[in-house]
């Protein structure tokens, strides 16, 4: 079902028509409300009336992470605090977290553009929805939340940890839709396997995905795992949570709610703007938020933006997987390497889990990698040898992928971290 | 055949008094071990008095394991009586993979060595007739 025909089946020329319209107001709604935007679109000499075409936002300059936390708490709020209903802030791992406020209509705008996803992923009125984000100020739990009951699911607020009760409740309550990282939605197969539970008994047949990337082949591997299809939504808090795209049974990309949000792809040196297809990092314009309105902000996320008609109907722009983050992208000796190109021939290799971990080190001048993973199969523990080759095998696939050699550690089952929450794959000990 | 119990254990300090550890908390007794040099990891070896036990032990812990059939032959201590089972074994063409040796005042014999050999059921087809003293679960089993 789609949720919104009127805009998600809507012509090319139809959307960029809503596009501009409301990137203009928002462009005014922040020059009037907002000092910060103010200087810079008269620094730029761009004041709104003089923009006379789309491709005037790409002289305005982006906004980054950095700009969010020097404006901390409030200095980006376009409306009258008493017009703020909802306060979200990121996880705030390193220094201060960033706030984003919501007003009603920004609350109503995120439950309609996530429904939209939840019936892309093919959620529907009658489905049991358990959500295991952590509730609090992650916006992955209540946007999702909002968003499932505005189709008319029934949510089970269960929030993150307690895996085995996770596992009751899915039982019990006869879960069907499925929503965490996907790296918590494995740790839970792999919990449901140690317990003896039998996965093909539970009523579960959707997962939505999100909070962090992954692979295609970690989304094989979990569908193989809990017998569900996979599916996989985008968003970020600095722009809304939640919301942003979000991927159909077709799997053809996230199809991505454009009548909110204008998404550019730049290349993350130059900060040029690159064009249809190409891969780089992505910047998001929002269209309509109210409270918390944000003009070309750097997500630091790699991906591409693509237009070919999706067999779902829906006419949207979709964006590939993140590859990864500019800001996790680790160059070893002078090779780029993303932790998901390490994912990729990981997860549903034989012999080892599905985890592991990229340890960076320097030996002198030189930069070395190394790949942990978890031995858990004993068929191995016959000879020395087969464990040798095993590791020999995991390097040369690595070398096919990454173009670089790196030392393979096996390590025991269980030395990984499991997480309810965004997993930690990389140590950089340069 | 006897039956060895393989351990995946990485190469770090603890690894190793945490699987005798284990062992020890459930009371089960180890006969003979062997760790070879290794790198990151290594595969120890271990006869003991219970290995299903010993197994589920180890697993419960989470620890890769593995049970698997080795030869034991029981020796006398006096010279020659370990060259004269690799004679056999070098008449039959059979070539060992590892071997480990161990001795105990409870038992019957002086020493038992065990054999790890390669493609070990051909092997033992080969060194049917071959008169080596092949000892059986039973006798490690019956240790004390």
């Amino acid at each position: 079902m789609i949720w919104n025909p009127e805009i998600e089946t809507a012509s090319r020329n139809r959307v960029r028509a809503v596009q501009w319209e409301r990137l203009l107001n928002t462009a005014n709604h922040v020059y009037k409300n907002v000092p910060f935007y103010r200087e810079r679109l008269n620094a730029c000499h761009l004041p709104p009336e003089r923009w006379s075409s789309p491709g005037d936002l790409q002289k305005i300059p982006f906004t980054t992470k950095e700009d969010l936390r020097s404006y901390y708490p409030y200095g980006l709020f376009a409306v009258p605090r008493k017009e703020v209903v909802r306060i979200h802030a990121s996880s705030g791992t390193t220094g201060k977290p960033t706030v984003v406020g919501y007003t009603r209509a920004d609350l109503d705008m995120w439950s309609e553009c996530v429904a939209r996803l939840v019936c892309m992923a093919g959620g529907r009125s009658g489905d049991i929805a358990q959500i295991s984000f952590g509730y609090g100020l992650f916006t992955g739990a209540l946007g999702l939340h909002y968003g499932l009951e505005k189709v008319g699911a029934a949510v089970i607020p269960i929030s993150s940890g307690n895996t085995e009760k996770q596992l009751m409740v899915m039982q019990d309550f006869e879960t069907t839709i499925l929503v965490c990282t996907p790296s918590y939605a494995l740790y839970l197969s792999e919990t449901a396997e140690k317990l003896g539970i039998d996965l093909e008994k539970l009523s579960l047949r959707i997962g939505m995905f999100g909070g962090e990337g992954h692979t295609l082949e970690m989304s094989k591997e979990i569908e193989r795992r809990l017998g569900i299809l996979v599916t996989e939504n985008y968003g970020l808090s600095e722009v809304l949570g939640p919301g942003v795209s979000g991927e159909c049974p077709y799997k053809t990309g996230m199809h991505i709610n454009e009548d909110y949000f204008l998404l550019e792809i730049i290349d993350p040196v130059t900060g040029e703007v690159l064009p249809d297809g190409a891969e780089g990092e992505l910047v998001i314009t929002t269209l309509k938020k109210e409270a918390f309105p944000i003009i070309r902000y750097r997500t630091r996320d790699i991906t591409s933006l693509h237009y070919e008609r999706c067999e779902c109907g829906r006419t949207s722009a979709r964006m590939a997987k993140v590859k990864g983050r500019s800001d996790d992208m680790l160059i070893i000796k002078g090779v780029n390497v993303y932790p998901s190109q390490v994912e990729s021939v990981i997860v549903g290799m034989e012999h080892i889990s599905p985890y592991y971990q990229l340890v960076v080190k320097k030996d002198g001048y030189t930069d070395v990698l190394e790949v942990h993973v978890e031995l858990v199969d004993d068929k191995l523990l016959e000879s020395f040898s087969e464990l040798e080759k095993l590791e020999k095998t995991v390097k040369a696939q690595l070398y096919r992928v990454l173009g670089l050699d790196c030392h393979v550690r096996l390590r025991e089952p269980g030395t990984m971290e499991r997480t309810a929450g965004k997993a930690k794959r990389v140590l950089d000990l340069r | 055949m006897i039956k060895q119990l393989s351990v995946f254990v990485e190469n770090k300090p603890g690894r190793l008094a945490e699987v005798t550890g284990c062992l020890s908390e459930a009371g089960i007794n180890i006969h003979a071990l062997c760790i070879a040099d290794t790198t990151d990891f290594g595969i120890l070896r271990l006869i003991v008095a219970d290995a299903d036990a010993a197994k589920a032990v180890l697993k419960q812990r989470g620890l890769t394991v593995k049970t698997t059939e080795v030869v034991g032959v029981a020796l006398t201590h006096k010279p020659g009586s370990l060259y004269s089972v690799l004679l056999e074994l070098e008449k039959a063409d059979v070539s060992i993979e590892y071997m480990y040796a161990f001795t105990s005042r409870s038992m019957e014999y002086d020493a038992i060595v065990v054999f790890c050999l390669a493609d070990q059921k051909n092997a033992l087809e080969k060194l049917k007739g071959h008169r080596i003293p092949f000892i059986d679960a039973e006798v490690i089993k019956n240790m004390k």
